[in-house]
């Protein structure tokens, strides 16, 4: 039996199951509606205190929380500061490399710092050997102290995981309470067209798979620097 | 994947012997259970969450067909394929036929249990198709020709030192016995596989039915690399893991990480929408959902329709008395603790599968903890019901049962009974107390000694004071 | 003296355990009844609440059970055990049948009449009718409480027993680590996985020995046989007693699976 077939007819059957176990038939038009208000209201359930604090505490509860995940966060009041804060975090930890997502933000900047410092910058996808990447963070959630990112032609999804250091900036006006804000600021940019991946992040990769231990820099980034704009 | 669970006793007395083992099981209750009490401390809102979640859940199959088509139409117009599989072997003649049509030699895989319920690996591996695992637990368990024993930390039954010897065995490297050395032993061997692959297996923690997106929840970050590397991107999941919208997805995910490894967050939450766009530069070209069924769809509507809400976590295994002292090898099968105590019997028949709902105390901790309050023991209980409909207890446990049940439906006969089984006791410990060794019950005196009745039953005791109050 | 006459009609429910091993428990349970005014009786028709039943999955049986004790303690303002596992058995009935049955709405009825004795005696009857007599009593000893897991995740019972105890001169209350998990007993799997269950009560005892307490004391004497058999066999020197024993002023009774050293003087 080819493929096809036996998909076609697993559905068949899985439906037949559900609909017989629901005691329900294809057409219940009350169940549809139900279904449809659900998926069209789009309502919250319950999102925790913590997630609805004033806007200054919330900024103060993403520090917390993503430096609570290993985070390291760099504040700036400009974004302009971005390459002079590059090259010394770079040069600082010895590395020649930086590896760019290509946002109109990122390349209309003076990156200048870096030849100083003898450090390249390429804007591409990454590659496995790759040292350091440099992205934009489409959101920060404060009650987990979590990145939003998201794939797009300028920002290839493999610049958040293969290099070992991964740099985000994160306006401090892009940081919202809670994971539900960060839905509706998504749906407001696409429409109802969603990038083909959508990351939070929080914190660099870790692994206690021996012993149970936690040890950081499984497969994703060993480090993620935050650098913070407060704008 | 071969099925030992009617040996679970044995396997069990095995596991109770085995040093090693023990000392590894030891790592459990810092791992989890501690971390998830710090966790759901500073939510102070997670017992509304937890009731949230289940009757989220509950609406969610009431109407799972729906969200289902719901699911597969945005998929679709995403320009994505889904494909339907009702039992394990479809799911993997699927799985390869995807891959064949890629011409696929390796796949890489994130972590996910329901290909080890479907036994894709060695499917795929007979039919010429090379599988890597990547998550690191699963990638040290492919090297040891071994199998997940928990569903979170597949490795947790072994030692630092059988890591050691394995990436020995395999990298041809200096052995090493520190875990960060091993960490990035196999990190650069992994990550020329992951560069390799031609496709990309991963799971699912839960499908948005609004936006046709599967999400992956991890810590390693092996699954994202996993999903985004390769051309195709093949998701393996199971029907029951669809959610209406974002939101609601977003209400699992603050039980999820807390219930599971104490964590406020896990560090990566992935959501994969159908393959690249265009313009994009990186991201598969090919993306397949399949979604399993292997017995799920049997569930709805039935005494076991609960356990169709679990997501997962691992919370009741973490706490479950009984797995913490056997492991999960001793379940016999893929689903291993109080989730697989239910599901189990579900997947490979009570005939086989029976020893796991008899192995609980019915303690309850697990329900306590679980994030969408899954009555297990009541679920243990139901499989018990239906091995006694069946006959499949053993002869002796159930002409116990019927003796016991005969005294105990007629009081007249059971106070005297009891009278008798009293005094025989005391008798027999005599002056000492309690009784090392008591006929028919070695699973007793074997371990333990048996405290002697006082003598008289307090049926006996109390209508004699009674009688004497009585007198002038 | 308390007002026997005005006070509420209590029915006993023994509890197989308490029956044949160890009626003290029983004779506790009603002398802390009648200190807290209230009429105690003893039904006659009562044998076991059915639990092995259940937990085989033997429903017939367990319904059978279910009305015989339905039947046995009707008209009884409340039904008081010594154990929240058969008192948790007891409010599980509704599940036993069908709403349809006769006998549903009377299970619902026994389920809100039906109390373990120390949340009985601390929900019901509550403190300040208590706290004198409780005062009154002496145990100078260290003891640690185990939780069994009925009464604790059925019943809710976790702080009643501590405070009562707390009211009783002499008691240090020493918590052992881990205090509410089972301690392996969970009625036939202590001889179904004979094995399993020695890991669970070895550990059990590994922490109550830890605390250093002279006494473990419990709710249930399921779980208490269990520790105290264990405790014995491995020669540890602590007690096991019900809590109701220490509450009603009756330790002068050898401990649980201690000699019982005046009949040995008899003899």
């Amino acid at each position: 039996m080819s493929a096809e077939n036996t998909t076609a007819m697993s559905r068949t059957e899985i439906f037949a199951n559900i609909r017989r176990g629901l005691n329900r038939s294809e057409n219940d038009s009350q169940r549809q509606q139900t279904v449809e208000n659900r998926l069209a209201a789009r309502a919250d359930n319950l999102i925790p205190q913590r997630a609805q604090l004033p806007f200054a505490e919330q900024v103060d509860l993403f520090k917390a929380m993503a430096t609570e995940a290993v985070a390291e966060l760099i504040e700036l009041n400009s974004i302009d500061q971005v390459p002079q804060a590059c090259a010394d975090w770079l040069s600082r930890h010895s590395l020649k490399q930086l590896i760019s997502a290509s946002n109109k933000e990122l390349t209309a900047l003076d990156w200048s710092p870096l030849e100083q410092q003898q450090i390249i910058r390429t804007e591409r996808v990454a590659q496995a050997g790759d040292i350091a990447s440099l992205t934009l963070s489409f959101a920060g959630i404060a009650e987990t102290g979590t990145l939003m990112l998201h794939s797009s032609e300028q920002s290839p999804t493999t610049l958040n995981f293969l290099p070992d250091n991964h740099l985000v900036v994160l306006h401090r006006s892009s940081i919202v309470g809670a994971y539900e804000e960060a839905w509706k600021k998504l749906r407001e940019t696409f429409g109802n067209a969603m990038p083909r991946t959508v990351n939070m992040i929080t914190g660099p990769s870790r692994s206690a798979d021996i012993e149970q231990k936690l040890q950081m820099g499984a497969h994703g980034p060993k480090k993620l620097i935050i650098l913070l704009i407060n704008d | 994947m071969q099925i030992n669970t009617p040996f679970f006793k044995q396997r069990a007395h095995d596991a109770l012997a085995d040093v090693n083992l023990q000392k590894a099981l030891g790592n459990l209750k810092a791992g989890f259970p501690e971390k998830r009490a710090i966790a759901v401390s500073r939510m102070p809102e997670f017992e509304q969450l937890r009731d949230q979640g289940r009757d989220l859940k509950n609406h969610i199959l009431e109407h799972l067909d729906l969200y289902l088509e719901q699911f597969e139409n945005k998929v679709i117009e995403n320009g994505g394929h889904v494909h339907w599989a009702r039992t394990a072997d479809d799911a993997n003649r699927i799985i390869l036929d995807i891959c064949k049509q890629v011409d696929a030699k390796t796949v890489t895989k994130g972590k996910s249990m329901v290909t080890e319920e479907i036994g894709l690996n060695d499917f795929l591996e007979a039919n010429g198709v090379q599988p890597v695992e990547t998550d690191l637990g699963e990638y040290i368990l492919q090297l040891r020709h071994d199998h997940p024993s928990h569903i979170i930390a597949p490795a947790i039954h072994l030692n630092l030192e059988d890591v050691s010897e394995a990436f020995h065995a395999n990298h041809h490297r200096p052995k090493s016995s520190d875990p960060a050395v091993l960490m990035q032993e196999a990190r650069e061997v992994l990550r020329e596989k992951f560069v390799a692959a031609d496709v990309g297996i991963t799971g699912a923690n839960f499908c948005v039915a609004e936006t046709g997106s599967t999400i992956i929840v991890t810590n390693e970050g092996n699954g994202d690399l996993t999903q985004t590397l390769p051309k195709t991107h093949v998701v393996v999941t199971s029907i029951e893991k669809v959610v209406p919208t974002l939101e609601d997805m977003t209400l699992f995910l603050r039980l999820l990480a807390r219930s599971a490894t104490g964590q406020e967050f896990s560090v990566y939450n992935t959501l994969s929408t159908g393959p690249r766009r265009k313009g994009d530069q990186d991201g598969p070209e090919n993306f397949h959902v399949v979604l399993v069924d292997n017995g799920r769809s049997e569930m709805v509507g039935s005494e076991f329709q609960d356990m169709l809400r679990c997501i997962r976590c691992s919370a009741c295994m973490n706490h479950c008395p009984v797995y913490g002292a056997v492991g999960g090898h001793s379940y016999g099968w893929v689903y291993p603790g109080p989730m697989g105590s239910v599901l189990t019997p579900q997947m490979i028949g009570i005939e086989k599968g029976g020893m796991l709902p008899n192995a609980s105390t019915f303690c309850g901790k697990c329900e306590s903890v679980c994030p969408v309050k899954i009555p297990l023991p009541k679920l243990m209980r139901h499989w018990r019901e239906d091995e006694f409909e069946k006959h499949l207890q053993p002869k002796a446990a159930r002409y116990g049962l019927a003796g016991w049940a005969f005294l105990a439906k007629r009081p007249a006969l059971y106070k005297p009974y009891t009278r008798m089984a009293s005094w025989v006791m005391k008798t027999w410990a005599g002056k000492n107390g309690r009784i090392s060794k008591l006929p028919l019950a070695g699973g007793w005196t074997d371990w333990r000694d048996m405290p002697a009745p006082q003598g008289k039953t307090f049926m006996q005791a109390w209508k004699e004071q009674q009688k004497a109050g009585e007198q002038p | 003296m308390p007002n026997l006459s005005s006070g509420p009609r209590v029915g006993l429910f023994v509890t197989c355990l308490a029956d044949m091993f160890r009626p003290s428990v029983a004779f506790a349970t009603v002398k802390l009844l009648e200190q807290a005014g209230c009429r105690a009786e003893v039904p006659e028709r009562q044998t076991c609440c059915g639990q092995p039943a259940f937990n085989s999955g033997d429903r017939k049986t367990t319904a059978d059970i279910a009305r015989q004790t339905i039947d046995a303690f009707d008209g009884y303002e409340y039904v008081v055990g010594p154990s929240g596992s058969c008192i948790g058995m007891l409010h599980y009935y509704p599940e036993v049948f069908d709403p349809s049955d006769s006998y549903y709405q009377r299970a619902l009825d026994l389920k809100s009449r039906s109390f373990e004795i120390t949340s009985f005696l601390f929900d019901v009857i509550g403190m300040d009718s208590l706290q004198e007599q409780l005062q009154q009593l002496q145990f100078n000893h260290k003891v640690t409480y185990h939780d069994s897991c009925s009464g604790l995740r059925q019943l809710g019972i976790k702080q009643q027993p501590r405070q009562l105890l707390q009211q009783v001169q002499g008691v240090e209350l020493a918590e052992m680590e881990e205090a509410e998990t089972c301690c392996g007993f969970g009625g036939t799997f202590c001889v179904k996985y004979p094995e399993i269950s020695n890991r669970m009560v070895s550990n059990k005892t590994e922490f109550i020995s830890n605390t250093g307490a002279h006494t473990v004391l419990g709710g249930d004497l399921g779980c208490l046989l269990n520790m105290a058999g264990k405790l014995k066999r491995e020669g540890k020197q602590v007690e096991a007693r019900h809590i109701v024993e220490v509450l009603a002023g009756m330790t002068d009774t050898p401990a649980i699976g201690e000699a019982d050293y005046g009949l040995a003087q008899q003899l």
